[in-house]
């Protein structure tokens, strides 16, 4: 009988297959890449998604076209990050839309990058760009060339270019720091054409006011797909605004609930927003 | 094949690291830093590549007479010297452990003479640029110039220890003219929504971009289709 009773142990599971704090991201996760795929299967059985038309990626080919009347080059800043953030990748995505274009007008194209491995990638795709549009011979290992990998080193020397080759059009597609706005001035001093774009809110205000069109955050993302009209990449772009849908109903939910608890005072609304700011927390 | 192995890559790694967020067991928790350090590891042997960029693309451009070539020669030597001199630990006593940082060392000083002060001096050079850039941003050219205009004169005047006095007299009823109220509610309703909206956005962007790179949907950073 004394062995019945013997006093409660409490155990916790020391091993877990799957973060149950996050079931409520893997949710949101799934939902996000069901109508992504969704969408880049309609595109692929070819049904025509419409995409807004976005200015500064308009702009791509006047700069271009711009800087080939002029007989001078067109200069690439791929941002100041490696390789392993997403908006260099996206910058360098349309690095090859750009070199399409300049191998096709036959204007001059100067990368100079801040990273080995973005110039070993930058090299790489400017080369296939020139190849896809039949030009090879105008490619030159040298248009994507690297300078040094300090901040301050690299704005000097992009600083050095504009000013001494005083290029027709700029692009700044990446991520930026500081430098951000450095780059902008000086290029807006030269009187060029500058096209930025980047998703790093901070530096954002700074190329508003100094280039001439601005990619702002998600439109740097978008860009690769809009310039190729790849159908399958807008496939992925309509696919997206799927979750914008879902982020702006669930913040109307939540400030009515937010207003109707401060109107009230009632505990059941307030519980019933408390459990819905939840659905969104990192730790459910 | 030359990009196909690549395209398997990218999926098995995209993968796994999403789905490493949600698997609480080793060795997922520990995996990004653990790769983190690879990336560095690589990223050490990748200088040797942009280095040799370098110097291959100075040379050539010396050597067809650039009219720059006096920068070119700048260039040139400060990467010879100032790899020289870190190599041999000139100036140092002979062990000093393979730490270039170490007081004394001619690298030590070179950096802090001449490379720390011309950094600085280029960034410096920012508060022009905000000057410059902000003249023209906020000239009152339409409505929302205008709007914009007044919002930054505000948040100036907020940061100061003027804002703050010009508009201490105002009697409480008028205490939401004074302007570090209107500082403090720009900054934290029109601002911090601007600034969401943008990083909903992002958030968004990232994902999309990121599944396009791990289907290989999106392989424009590889060359784009030609293969």
């Amino acid at each position: 009988m004394s062995s019945l009773l013997s006093p409660l142990i409490l155990s916790t599971p020391d091993f877990q297959y799957f973060a149950l704090d996050k079931i409520n991201l893997f949710v949101i996760l799934i939902l996000l890449v069901t109508a992504i795929l969704f969408f880049i299967l309609k595109a692929r059985q070819g049904k025509r998604l419409y995409i807004r038309k976005i200015a500064g990626l308009e702009a791509v080919e006047e700069a271009v076209g711009r800087a080939t009347e002029m007989g001078k080059s067109v200069l690439f800043v791929p941002g100041s990050r490696d390789l392993d953030d997403l908006q260099t990748i996206a910058g360098l995505s349309i690095l090859g839309s750009v070199a399409k274009m300049t191998a096709q007008y036959e204007a001059r194209l100067d990368v100079p990058v801040n990273r080995s491995l973005v110039m070993a990638a930058g090299q790489e795709t400017v080369k296939e760009a020139y190849l896809a549009v039949g030009r090879p011979d105008l490619y030159k290992p040298e248009i994507v060339h690297y300078i040094t990998d300090e901040q301050f080193g690299y704005v000097a020397a992009l600083e050095g270019i504009m000013v001494r080759e005083r290029p027709a059009a700029c692009f700044y597609m990446g991520a930026f720091l500081a430098e951000s706005l450095i780059l902008a001035e000086t290029g807006n001093s030269i009187g060029a054409i500058q096209i930025a774009g980047t998703a790093m809110p901070v530096q954002l205000p700074f190329f508003v006011a100094a280039c001439d069109y601005t990619l702002i955050g998600e439109e740097l993302f978008a860009a690769a797909a809009y310039l190729s009209q790849d159908r399958r990449m807008i496939g992925s772009l309509k696919g997206q605004d799927v979750g914008k849908v879902v982020a702006m109903s669930a913040i109307v939910i939540g400030s009515l609930l937010a207003t109707l608890v401060a109107l009230t005072g009632s505990s059941f609304v307030d519980s019933l927003f408390r459990a819905f700011i939840r659905l969104f927390a990192l730790n459910y | 094949m030359k990009k196909r192995i690549p395209l398997i890559i990218i999926f098995c790694v995209g993968t796994l690291f999403v789905l490493a967020i949600f698997l609480p067991f080793p060795p997922f928790p520990a995996m990004e830093g653990e790769v983190s350090v690879w990336f560095d590891i690589l990223k050490g042997f990748a200088f040797v590549l942009g280095g040799g960029n370098l110097i291959r693309v100075t040379a050539d451009k010396i050597r067809k007479g650039h009219p720059d070539r006096f920068y070119l020669w700048v260039t040139l030597v400060g990467f010879f010297g100032m790899l020289g001199v870190g190599l041999l630990q000139l100036g140092g006593p002979i062990a000093s452990g393979g730490d270039f940082t170490t007081e004394g060392l001619w690298f030590r000083r070179i950096y802090d003479g001449i490379f720390a002060p011309c950094m600085a001096a280029i960034f410096s050079t920012l508060a022009f640029f905000v000057s410059s850039a902000a003249y023209r941003a906020f000239r009152a050219k339409n409505r929302e110039a205008t709007v914009l205009l007044v919002a930054a004169f505000v948040i100036l005047l907020g940061r100061t220890p003027l804002g703050n006095s010009l508009t201490a007299w105002l009697p409480d009823f008028l205490s939401f003219l004074k302007i570090p109220w209107l500082f403090e509610k720009i900054l934290m309703y029109p601002n911090t929504a601007g600034q969401r909206a943008i990083l909903i956005g992002i958030a968004l962007g990232i994902i999309s971009n990121s599944l396009r790179l791990i289907l290989g949907v999106e392989r424009s950073y590889l060359g784009g289709e030609r293969s």
